[in-house]
This record gives structure tokens, C-alpha cells and sequence, in this order.
């Protein structure tokens, strides 16, 4: 099989057609049927659902549920919105061509030293990689290396994010505390409020996407793949076989919260602020919810979910905004129950017509297994 | 003949219960070694001892009288050449017969290896081989999920050929199979001792008896006897607490 399966090929094409088609009717149809703050609402969408994809891989591949996905995103979102203050320069309130105006607010005297070289550009870009990487790496190898799985990794992933989101807060952090970065200007010069710089961040945010999908798929296409599901339905037995687990966890780990943190970088300029509340763990439960609701380990599932319940959400706190967070509790436990394979699943089932019993079965293997008995409990081995 | 491998004065305990109590077992390279014992006797536990995945709490575990296997982890231990069948039969049910075979296939398990690696012809010839030699050629590409017990039972037997490891632990490998079935397996192991070395724990006496082989009985935690099973067999104290009952 190769890259591009008939699921993969008919969402990438038709990614490819919202890329071409927003941008025109924004642009240059007459009337202009596509409003400006849609294409950045859709933009935002596509980052979400990179967002999911990076879940997906670690979650619907190798059985990381991760409660702490949101974190990558805000720390990717942080390090471009930090680029995006600096460049600001002599244009804030204050007019002080070094320091973000929060930081003259605030009295601060000089540039704290974390903050040197986001005026860089490709600085930024690096930093939105490496940041979240390492903090996946640093985590992932004390989590995985003490065998820490289940509910209790998917417990400690939630209390990375949230102490991350009180630290975030703080104003001492020199990170705007609550009001987090915003006010942004432009990016490489381009004016973030003209259509034409709307219509690129939206095109980047849909190319990323397809690369994030193409990443992932040949990831868990590879052999290596074959190991991530190994560890996922029989952690154990993979061990016996030789494989160093631990290692599989890490590379998977780190590679997903990399693409969180793209996303969370093309997220920032489109909705122009980035504040603690990202790192907030009910952000994190969210992305669980559209993969599931899209299809777990499907990816393309994960992002059309993702598409979903972000367009569902903001037609809804539209229209009466006091429901939102019922109607997603409802999603969720109407997917958990109805639709164990997601709407992908649905959609699929659909159109192959009768499932045979042998396929059946195979999909009650791959439902939303939250199964989390963590092997460390299981008794004795070693600690 | 030169020693594969030798548990010495072993013991671990769960919480004040002595699951293994001053074990000492030894095998011969090549050998094929039938371990019976009542259950709750520590076969499966010696087998966790032996892979490292429970460390003892005294005693050591020596392997071709030179590595402390007590060191090592589970897939330093299944690299070194320790292949394991679990008790209950575990396989990778999502995946194919064919890939839960190359999953097990003798080579470098390292990220980049997996990431990078394609399916040789070699390999694929081996893996056909392998799937016939456990009778499961049909099978090929069926979930692993959807076979029959026995034939998940043949599957792992199959992934650890595919290991192609010098030691091979077997943990009850007749359970849910037919006689024929078990005689089979019988006469597989037998087969692949001499160039492998080969611990079964079994209940199933036929079983054993098709072994042909040298038994250790094992009693809560301790060897009881040892010998052929002609020979065990006449031992009172083995009666009683296991061929009797
Ligand atoms: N991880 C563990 N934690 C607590 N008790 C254990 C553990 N492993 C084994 N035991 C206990 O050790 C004893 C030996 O078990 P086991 O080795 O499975 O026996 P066998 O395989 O011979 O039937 C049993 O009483 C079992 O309950
Ligand atoms: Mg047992």
C-alpha cells in the first residue's frame, strides 16, 4: 500500500480544493463570498486538526493517551508568538524597541534571556520544534523507561499541562502572565490583517496538514509502525520479542508533540493571540474527543473530527453559547457508545455495504479501548 | 556438554509468600527440559525470573555460565537469545498472521532499523517456511485476532521460531489444543531441541510422556525431583503432592 490510500487521496484532494477555492472567494470573486475572518476560522480548523493527527499518531498507534497534547500546541504557539512580539519592535504603546509592552508594563529593565533570538525568524521556527521535542523527550523518558502506562501516564500527561498553564500565568514567567502575547503586527513583514497574508497563513496551515498526515501514514505504514500497534495491543509480548519498547514510546512521543507545536505556531498569527488558557487540561481532553469522534488510528479520521467539532462549536457558541460544553459531553459519550470506529468508521461502513462477521469483530479490537491497566500494577515485575 | 543455563539458590517472594524458594535448575545446551509441577508450583514465575521480567531477590541466573541474566530486562534478555511463549497465548490480534511473524523475525530492533527497514526476499521466504512448518500457510493473511485458540497457540510457537532463539521457554503450549494438535506440538519441540535448547512447562502428562525427556518437578518453589518420568514418577513425595491427586 502506498502513501496515499483511498481515504488519505479523497481528504487531500479535497484539502486541495478548500486551499484554491477559500482564498478565490475571498479574494477574487466579486462580492466576496468568503468573509476574511473565515478563512482564518478555517485556518485555525486545519490547525486543530494537525493537532489531532499528532494525537492520533501516539494515541490510536500506540496506546498513549495522552491528556497533555494541548501543552505541545500552547509551547509552539508561544514560541512563534514570541517572535511575532519582538517584531512588533517600536510600534507597542510604549514604543520601546526592545521590550514587548507587557515587559515595560511590567518594569522589566532588560530582555529576560530566554527571549533572545526570537527576533529571528528561523530562530522561532526552530524553538517552535524543539521546545515542545524536548519537553515530549524529557518527559516521555522518565514516564516510559519507569513503565508508567494507562490511566496513570494519561493522569500525569493532565498534570504536565496544568502546571505548565499555572507557571504560564504567572507574570513572573515573562510570558505576558494571563494576557499571554498578543497585539501582533505582522510576520516577515507582511501585515497579518491583510487578506493576502490570511489567505498564505491558511494555505501554509493546509500544507502542513497533508504533510502531517503523509508523516504519520509512513510512520505507521514502516515497519516500525507495525511495532507502535505491537505495543498498543500486547506491550509485553513486544518486549519479549526484543524491542525496546520504551524506545518505540520516545521516538512516537517526541515526533507527535513536534507536530503539535507546528500546529500551534500556524495558530497564533491566524487568531492572533496566545494566552495560558491553551495549556488549560480541558483543552487537552478536547483533541481526545475529536479523534475519537473522528476515528481513532485512522489520522485522516482524526482530522476530519477535529474539523468537526470546530465548526460544531462554532456554530453553536453562536447560537446559544451556554450549551457548548453539554453538547460535547453528549458528543462524546454518544461516539464512545455508537460510533466506537468515529464518523470515518461510519462513513466507511456505509459504503462497503454489508460488514462480514470477520470484520466485525476486527472492529470491536480496534474500538475506543481506554483499557489502562498499567502492567506495573499488574504485580511484582520489576519497579 | 556445556551449560546453557543455571538458576542457583533462587528465591523471590510476594508479599512474605515464597513464589520460588532456593531454586536450582540446571540445563544443558541443546537440551529439551520438561518442567511439571502443580499450579501456583512457580513454573511461570522461574520463567519471568529467567527473562527479566521479575528480578529474584536472591540467587543468581547464569547464562552460558558467564551473563547474570538477573541484569538484564525483557528485551535484553530476548536479544541475547531467550525467545518466551506465554501461558495464555498472546499474539498481536490486529495484526496479520504473516506480519505477527515478521514482527518477530530475527533482526535489528532498533528505531531506525524498524523505520527504515523493508521486507527482504529472504525474510519473506523465511516467514513462508515458518508458516507452514506450524501450519498456518492458510492463514497468511488472516487477523491474528480471528484464529482459534490452538491456532494462536501454533502462531506464537511460529513468532518464536521466527526469533530463532538458542533458548526457548515454552509456558503450557498445549492448552487448547486438540491430541493431535498436542501431539504435534510434541514432536515439534523435539524436533528443534539439539540445535535449540528447549524448557516446556506442561500439565498435560501424554504430553510430557511424547517429550521423551528429562522432568523437573517443581513444589512450591522448589525442585522436588528430577529425572526421567518413569523416575519421577515412582517418587512418593511426587505422588502426593502432584501425579496423586
Ligand atoms: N507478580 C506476582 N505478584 C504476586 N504473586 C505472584 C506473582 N507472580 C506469581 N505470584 C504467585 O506466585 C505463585 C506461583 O505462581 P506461578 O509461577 O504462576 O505458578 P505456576 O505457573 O507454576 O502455576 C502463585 O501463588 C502466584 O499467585
Ligand atoms: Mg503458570
Amino acid at each position: 500500500m502506498g502513501l496515499i490510500d483511498r481515504r488519505m487521496g479523497i481528504f487531500l484532494a479535497g484539502l486541495f480544493v478548500l486551499t484554491v477555492a477559500i482564498p478565490y472567494g475571498n479574494m477574487a470573486m466579486e462580492g466576496q463570498p468568503v468573509p476574511s475572518y473565515v478563512v482564518s476560522l478555517l485556518g485555525k480548523y486545519l490547525c486543530y486538526a494537525l493537532l489531532a493527527v499528532a494525537l492520533d499518531l501516539v494515541w490510536g498507534y500506540c496506546g498513549i493517551l495522552s491528556l497533555g497534547h494541548g501543552a505541545f500546541f500552547a509551547l509552539g504557539g508561544y514560541a512563534m508568538g514570541m517572535h511575532l512580539m519582538r517584531e512588533i519592535g517600536d510600534r507597542g504603546v510604549y514604543a520601546n524597541p526592545e521590550l514587548p509592552d507587557f515587559m515595560v508594563f511590567l518594569n522589566y529593565d532588560a530582555l529576560p534571556w530566554y527571549w533572545y533570538g526570537f527576533d529571528m525568524f528561523w530562530f522561532a521556527c526552530a524553538m517552535v520544534l524543539l521546545v515542545p521535542g524536548t519537553l515530549a523527550f524529557v518527559f516521555g523518558w522518565f514516564a516510559f523507561r519507569s513503565r508508567v502506562t494507562g490511566v496513570y501516564l494519561s493522569i500525569i500527561t493532565q498534570a504536565m499541562t496544568y502546571a505548565l498553564m499555572l507557571a504560564f500565568f504567572r507574570n513572573e514567567m515573562g510570558f505576558g502572565g494571563n494576557n499571554g502575547l498578543t497585539d501582533f503586527k505582522d510576520v516577515l513583514g507582511f501585515d497579518l490583517q491583510s487578506d493576502v497574508t490570511r489567505a498564505w497563513l491558511f494555505g501554509l496551515s493546509a500544507f502542513a496538514l497533508a504533510c502531517g498526515l503523509l508523516l504519520a501514514k509512513a510512520i505507521t505504514q514502516s515497519k516500525l509502525g507495525q511495532v507502535l500497534i505491537a505495543v498498543r495491543d500486547a506491550e509485553s509480548r513486544t518486549r519479549f520479542l526484543g524491542y525496546r519498547v520504551e524506545e518505540y514510546k520516545l521516538f512516537v512521543f517526541v515526533v507527535s508533540a513536534m507536530m503539535a507545536g507546528v500546529a500551534g505556531a500556524l495558530y497564533v498569527p491566524q487568531v492572533g493571540i496566545i494566552n495560558p488558557g491553551e495549556f488549560s487540561p480541558a483543552n487537552s481532553i478536547e483533541i481526545v474527543i475529536w479523534v475519537a469522534l473522528g476515528g481513532r488510528g485512522t489520522l485522516v479520521g482524526a482530522a476530519l473530527g477535529a474539523i468537526i467539532v470546530a465548526t460544531f462549536q462554532t456554530v453553536l457558541t453562536g447560537w446559544i453559547p451556554e450549551i457548548w460544553l453539554f453538547a460535547l459531553g453528549a458528543l462524546f459519550v454518544f461516539v464512545t457508545i455508537f460510533l466506537p470506529k468515529g464518523v470515518l468508521g461510519l462513513i466507511e461502513g456505509r459504503q462497503r455495504g454489508q460488514a462480514t462477521s470477520r470484520k466485525r469483530s476486527a472492529d470491536r479490537e480496534d474500538g475506543l479501548d481506554l483499557d489502562v491497566r498499567p502492567e506495573s500494577m499488574r504485580g511484582g515485575g520489576r519497579p | 556438554m556445556s551449560i546453557q543455563l543455571a538458576l542457583d539458590g533462587v528465591s523471590r517472594s510476594f508479599d512474605g509468600f515464597k513464589a520460588i524458594n532456593e531454586l536450582s535448575i540446571t540445563v544443558d545446551k541443546g537440551e529439551l527440559r520438561a518442567v511439571i509441577g502443580p499450579n501456583g508450583a512457580g513454573k511461570t514465575t522461574m520463567m519471568d525470573i529467567i527473562t527479566g521480567k521479575t528480578r529474584p531477590d536472591e540467587g543468581s541466573v547464569l547464562w552460558n555460565q558467564s551473563v547474570d541474566l538477573t541484569e538484564l530486562d525483557e528485551a535484553g534478555t530476548a536479544r541475547l537469545g531467550i525467545g518466551r511463549k506465554f501461558q495464555k497465548p498472546t499474539v498481536f490480534e490486529t495484526q496479520s498472521v504473516e506480519d505477527n511473524i515478521a514482527l518477530a523475525l530475527a533482526n535489528e530492533r532498533t528505531v531506525w532499523a524498524t523505520l527504515f527497514h523493508r521486507r527482504s526476499a529472504t525474510e519473506a521466504a523465511r516467514i513462508g517456511e515458518i508458516l507452514e512448518l506450524v501450519r498456518l500457510d492458510g492463514e497468511r493473511a488472516a487477523q491474528a485476532g480471528d484464529l482459534s485458540h490452538g491456532q494462536k497457540q501454533w502462531l506464537e510457537i511460529g513468532m518464536l521460531l521466527a526469533q530463532d532463539p538458542e533458548l526457548l521457554l515454552v509456558d503450557e503450549p498445549a492448552a487448547g489444543m486438540t491430541d493431535a494438535e498436542t501431539m504435534r506440538t510434541a514432536e515439534l519441540l523435539r524436533e528443534i531441541a539439539g540445535q535449540h535448547t528447549v524448557v516446556v512447562v506442561e500439565h498435560d502428562m501424554e504430553f510430557v510422556r511424547a517429550l521423551d525427556c528429562r522432568v523437573t518437578v517443581l513444589h512450591q518453589g522448589h525442585v522436588l525431583a528430577e529425572g526421567s518420568l518413569d523416575h519421577v514418577s515412582a517418587n512418593p513425595e511426587v505422588v502426593e503432592v502432584y501425579l496423586g491427586r
